[in-house]
C-alpha cells in the first residue's frame, strides 16, 4: 500500500534554475523510469532537463511529469510552517445552502472518496424552538489542540502558522488523537482504500482533470505532510488547511468550490480573510458580525470562526437525499 | 481475629518426626500435579490452545486486511480491545492487593493465595500489552514509541507504568518462588533433561542457606511495598488515557480511583475463580480452606461498596445536573439502547454480589466461585461500557456516514482476538500450575509454625528417611 516516497532534493535543485521541474522525478525515480520507458509511448519531442549530479541531457517530452513547487517541502519545513502566518477560516453560516460542493472539492483535491470528509456540513439545530442551520466544519486547528498534546509519537504537531498536520509516516495508529478530538474532525485509514490514490480516467476522476505524474496513471503523486494526497493504510489523517495551496498564494478549494462564497481563509496577522470574491478585515468581520467559535467553553481555542446564521441568504431546506450510505 | 483465623494448633509444639510429616505432605500436595495430569487438564489445555490458535489466526486475518476487518469506525474508533486491554490490566492489580496489601497488613490468610493472585498478575498484563499492539493501525511502527516518543502523552506514561508493573510482578512471582523451584530441581529427577535444566537455571542455586533466606525476604518486603504505588499508578494511567481527553463521560477527575476500586474489586473475583478450580483440580482443600473463601467474599464485599460508592459518583452526580451531550450519554445508558448491559453489569457484577454475600452460606466455596463468575463477566463489559457508548455520543451530532458507522457490534475477527487473548491468559497460569506448584510452600508452612531452616534441603531429609 505504501508508495515510493520521490525524493526531494534534486527537484528543489531544478526549480532553482528555472527549468522544468517535472524532470526531477525523471532524477529521483532513475531505474524505474529507464523501466518505464519502454511502456510509454514517445512523442518525438525532446526537451533539456538537468539530471540529480547536475548534467544537462535531451529526454522525450512524454517522460517529463509536471509537479507543483511545494511537492518539495520536506518533512522538517513542513513541521515548522510558513514563517509570518496565522492560518484562519471563517464560516459565514448565512451563505451555506448545503451545496456540499466544499466536501466534494475537498475530496477530489486531497484523493479521498466518500464516506471519507475531512470537511463535513452538518445540520445543527441549537434547540427545538430554533431555526436549524448548515454547519461547514473543517478541522479547527485549534491552538490548545487536545489532539497533538497526547500523540506518543509526535506524529501530529502544531506549527508556527497555527495550523495542525499529521506525518503519516510516522502514525502509529493508535487513535488516541481520534477519541482526543472533541469535534471528531479526524478519519482513520481502516484500510478500506478510500486514501489510495485513484486511477485517473475513472468517473470519480476524469482524466483531465488533475495533473498527473505519469506513475500507474496515479492523480498528484507528490505525497507530502503538507499535501496529504495519500493515506497510508492504519494512520489517520484530517483536514489540513490546505497550506500547500497556501504556500503557493492560493485558497484550498472548499473555498474556491463553494458556489455561495460561505468559507472565507485568510491570515490573522495579516488581519484579512477572503472568499475569493469578498475580502474582510477578520477582527471587523467578528466583531460586527458576533462570530464566535464552536464550544468555545472547551478551551481549545480553534482557529476556525463561525458567522452566526442570522439574515440568511436562503432559507433552511432540508437535504432530502442521504450522505455516504455506503462504506 | 479475621486475620489469624487459619492459624489451626499450634505447630510449634509438633514434634520434628510430626512437624516432618506436615512437610511431606504438602510438599506431595503441591508437586502431585507437576506429576501428574489428568485428562481433564489434557483437554482443558488442548482447548485454550485452539481458542488462542483461533485469536492468532484472526490476528493474521486482521494484518492482512487491515483494522477494517474490525467494526470499529471514524466515531466508535476504540472498541472491544480497548475495553478488554483496561479489564486486563484491572485484574492485573490484583497481585499487588493480594500479595502486597494483605502481607503488609498481617492478613496471613494471603499465603496460600498470593502465587495465585501473582501469576494471574503477570500473564493478565502480558495480555494487556500484546492487546494494544493488536488494536494498534500500525503495529510495524511500534518502535517509533522509543525514537520519536514523546513523554507528555499518557500513552507513554502507560507503557512506561506497565513494563515496570510486568517486571516488579515477575518478581514479585519469581522471589518467592526460588526455594519452590530448588524444590522441583531436588525431587522431580524424573522429568525430562530440558525441564531440570530449566529447574536448575531458574533455582538460582538455591540451597536454602541462612543468608539466602535473609535475601529473599528482604527482597520481597522491597517488592511488596515498591509494588502497590506502581499497581494504583498503572491502572491510574489507564484511566487517564479517558480522562485526559475532552469527552463528555470520560471528562471526569474521577476516574483515577474509580478504575482502581473496580481493578481490585474484579482482580478479587477472579482470585476467587482460579482458587476454586485449583481447589477442585488439584484437590488442595487442606490448603485452600472455606476460611480463606469466607475470607475473600468478605473481601470482595468491601471492594464491591468501594466501587458503587465511585460509581454514584461516577454515574449519578452528572445524572443530576443532565448537561448536554453528557446528559444524551447517560440517558441512552440508563434507558436507552445501552440500558440492558449497563443495568445487568450494576446489578448482577456489583449490587447483588455485595448483598448475597453477606450471607455466610453465600461464602461457601461453590456459591462465592459462581458470584464471582458473574462479578468478572460483568467487569468485562463494565470496560466495554466505559469506552464505546461514550465514542458514539460526541459533541457533534453523527451525520452523512454508513448506518454501521453510528452503532458499534464487534465483528468476528474482533470477539475472537479477544476469547483468544482471554484463553491465553488462562493457558499461562494453567502452564504455570504444571511446572511450579501453585501455593506457596513455605509461606504455608511458615504461617504453620515450621522455621525456615527445616524447610529446605530436601535430599538431606530423604536421605535421612
Amino acid at each position: 500500500m505504501e508508495n515510493k516516497k520521490p525524493e526531494e532534493s534534486p527537484r528543489r535543485k531544478f526549480l532553482k534554475f528555472g527549468l522544468l521541474a517535472g524532470g526531477a522525478t525523471l532524477a529521483g525515480f532513475g531505474i524505474q523510469q529507464k523501466l518505464r520507458a519502454d511502456t510509454i509511448p514517445e512523442t518525438g519531442e525532446k526537451v533539456k532537463v538537468m539530471t540529480a549530479d547536475g548534467k544537462l541531457v535531451e529526454v522525450d517530452s512524454a517522460h517529463i511529469q509536471h509537479h507543483v513547487a511545494e511537492s518539495a517541502i520536506t518533512n522538517i519545513e513542513s513541521r515548522i510552517g510558513i514563517e509570518g502566518r496565522k492560518f484562519v477560516m471563517v464560516i459565514d453560516m448565512a451563505r451555506c445552502a448545503n451545496a456540499r460542493k466544499c466536501v466534494e472539492a475537498c475530496q477530489k483535491m486531497h484523493n479521498k472518496r466518500p464516506p471519507v470528509e475531512w470537511i463535513k456540513v452538518k445540520k445543527m439545530q441549537d434547540s427545538q424552538e430554533s431555526s436549524p442551520y448548515w454547519m461547514v466544519q473543517p478541522c479547527y486547528h485549534c491552538d490548545n489542540p487536545p489532539c497533538t498534546k497526547v500523540c506518543p509519537v509526535d506524529a501530529t504537531f502544531k506549527r508556527q502558522d497555527g495550523v495542525v498536520l499529521i506525518d503519516n509516516e510516522r502514525c502509529i495508529g493508535c487513535r488516541f488523537c481520534m477519541a482526543a478530538c472533541p469535534y471528531n474532525a479526524r478519519v482513520f485509514n481502516w484500510g478500506n482504500d478510500w486514501g489510495t490514490p485513484l486511477k485517473t480516467g475513472t468517473a470519480a476522476v476524469p482524466a483531465d482533470s488533475v495533473v498527473t505524474c505519469g506513475n500507474k496513471g496515479e492523480i498528484r503523486c507528490n505525497n507530502s505532510i503538507e499535501t496529504s494526497l495519500q493515506d497510508k493504510v492504519g494512520t489517520v489523517s484530517k483536514c489540513d488547511f490546505c497550506v500547500d495551496m497556501a504556500r503557493k498564494g492560493q485558497l484550498p478549494d472548499c473555498v474556491t468550490n463553494c458556489p455561495n462564497g460561505t468559507i472565507f481563509y485568510g491570515d490573522a496577522n495579516e488581519d484579512v480573510v477572503t472568499n475569493g470574491e469578498d475580502t474582510f478585515r477578520l477582527s471587523e468581520l467578528i466583531r460586527d458580525r458576533a462570530g464566535y467559535r464552536y464550544l468555545e467553553e472547551l478551551g481549545t481555542e480553534p482557529r476556525v470562526w463561525y458567522l452566526p446564521p442570522v439574515e440568511r441568504n436562503f432559507p433552511f431546506e432540508d437535504d432530502p437525499v442521504p450522505h455516504n450510505t455506503t462504506e | 481475629m479475621l486475620a489469624n483465623a487459619h492459624l489451626g494448633p499450634d505447630y510449634h509444639a509438633l514434634s520434628d518426626q510430626e512437624k516432618r510429616e506436615h512437610r511431606e505432605e504438602i510438599r506431595a500436595v503441591a508437586l502431585r500435579p507437576l506429576r501428574h495430569i489428568s485428562l481433564g487438564g489434557k483437554l482443558w489445555i488442548a482447548g485454550l490452545v485452539l481458542v488462542l490458535l483461533l485469536g492468532g489466526f484472526a490476528y493474521y486475518l486482521q494484518l492482512k486486511h487491515g483494522l477494517k476487518v474490525t467494526a470499529m469506525r471514524d466515531y466508535a474508533s476504540w472498541g472491544l480491545y480497548i475495553s478488554n486491554f483496561v479489564f486486563f490490566v484491572a485484574i492485573s492489580l490484583v497481585g499487588a492487593l493480594i500479595s502486597s496489601v494483605l502481607r503488609l497488613t498481617n492478613f496471613e490468610l494471603y499465603r496460600p493465595i498470593t502465587r495465585i493472585a501473582e501469576i494471574i498478575a503477570v500473564s493478565a498484563i502480558m495480555f494487556a500489552g500484546l492487546i494494544i499492539i493488536v488494536d494498534m493501525g500500525r503495529p510495524d511502527r511500534i518502535l517509533n514509541l522509543f525514537t520519536h516518543g514523546r513523554i507528555q502523552s499518557p500513552i507513554v506514561w502507560d507503557v512506561i507504568v506497565v513494563t515496570t508493573y510486568l517486571v516488579t510482578s515477575v518478581l514479585f512471582l519469581y522471589v518467592p518462588l526460588l526455594p519452590g523451584i530448588a524444590l522441583c530441581r531436588d525431587v522431580l529427577t524424573e522429568k525430562p533433561k530440558w525441564q531440570r535444566w530449566m529447574y536448575k537455571f531458574l533455582a538460582l542455586g538455591w540451597k536454602g542457606t541462612e543468608n539466602q533466606w535473609h535475601i529473599m525476604k528482604r527482597s520481597i518486603s522491597i517488592i511488596c511495598v515498591l509494588i502497590i504505588p506502581l499497581a494504583i499508578s498503572i491502572h491510574t494511567v489507564t484511566a487517564w488515557l479517558f480522562a485526559t481527553t475532552l469527552r463528555p463521560g470520560w471528562d471526569s477527575t474521577n476516574f483515577g480511583p474509580y478504575f482502581v476500586a473496580g481493578a481490585f474489586q474484579a482482580g478479587t473475583a477472579c482470585v476467587i475463580i482460579a482458587m476454586f478450580v485449583f481447589r477442585k483440580a488439584y484437590k488442595l482443600q487442606k490448603y485452600l480452606t472455606e476460611d480463606h473463601f469466607n475470607f475473600m467474599g468478605k473481601l470482595l464485599v468491601f471492594l464491591c461498596l468501594v466501587y458503587a460508592y465511585f460509581n454514584i459518583n461516577e454515574y449519578l452526580v452528572p445524572a443530576y445536573k443532565m448537561r448536554g451531550a453528557e446528559g444524551k450519554l447517560l440517558n441512552d445508558l440508563f434507558t436507552g439502547h445501552f440500558a440492558p448491559l449497563y443495568w445487568g453489569v450494576q446489578i448482577f457484577g456489583m449490587a447483588l454480589p455485595a448483598v448475597l454475600l453477606l450471607w455466610k452460606k453465600a461464602r461457601k466455596p461453590l456459591p462465592i466461585f459462581m458470584i464471582a463468575l458473574f462479578v468478572v463477566v460483568a467487569a468485562w463489559f463494565k470496560r466495554y461500557l466505559i469506552v464505546t457508548p461514550i465514542m458514539l455520543h460526541p459533541y457533534l451530532p453523527i451525520q452523512d456516514v454508513p448506518a454501521n458507522w453510528a452503532v458499534y457490534f464487534p465483528t468476528w475477527i474482533e470477539m475472537a482476538i479477544v476469547g483468544g487473548s482471554l484463553a491465553g491468559v488462562m493457558l499461562i497460569i494453567t502452564v504455570f500450575s504444571k511446572f511450579f506448584p501453585i501455593i506457596s510452600i513455605w509461606e504455608t508452612l511458615e504461617n504453620e509454625g515450621i522455621e525456615l531452616e527445616e524447610l529446605d534441603n530436601p535430599k538431606t531429609e530423604e536421605h535421612a528417611k
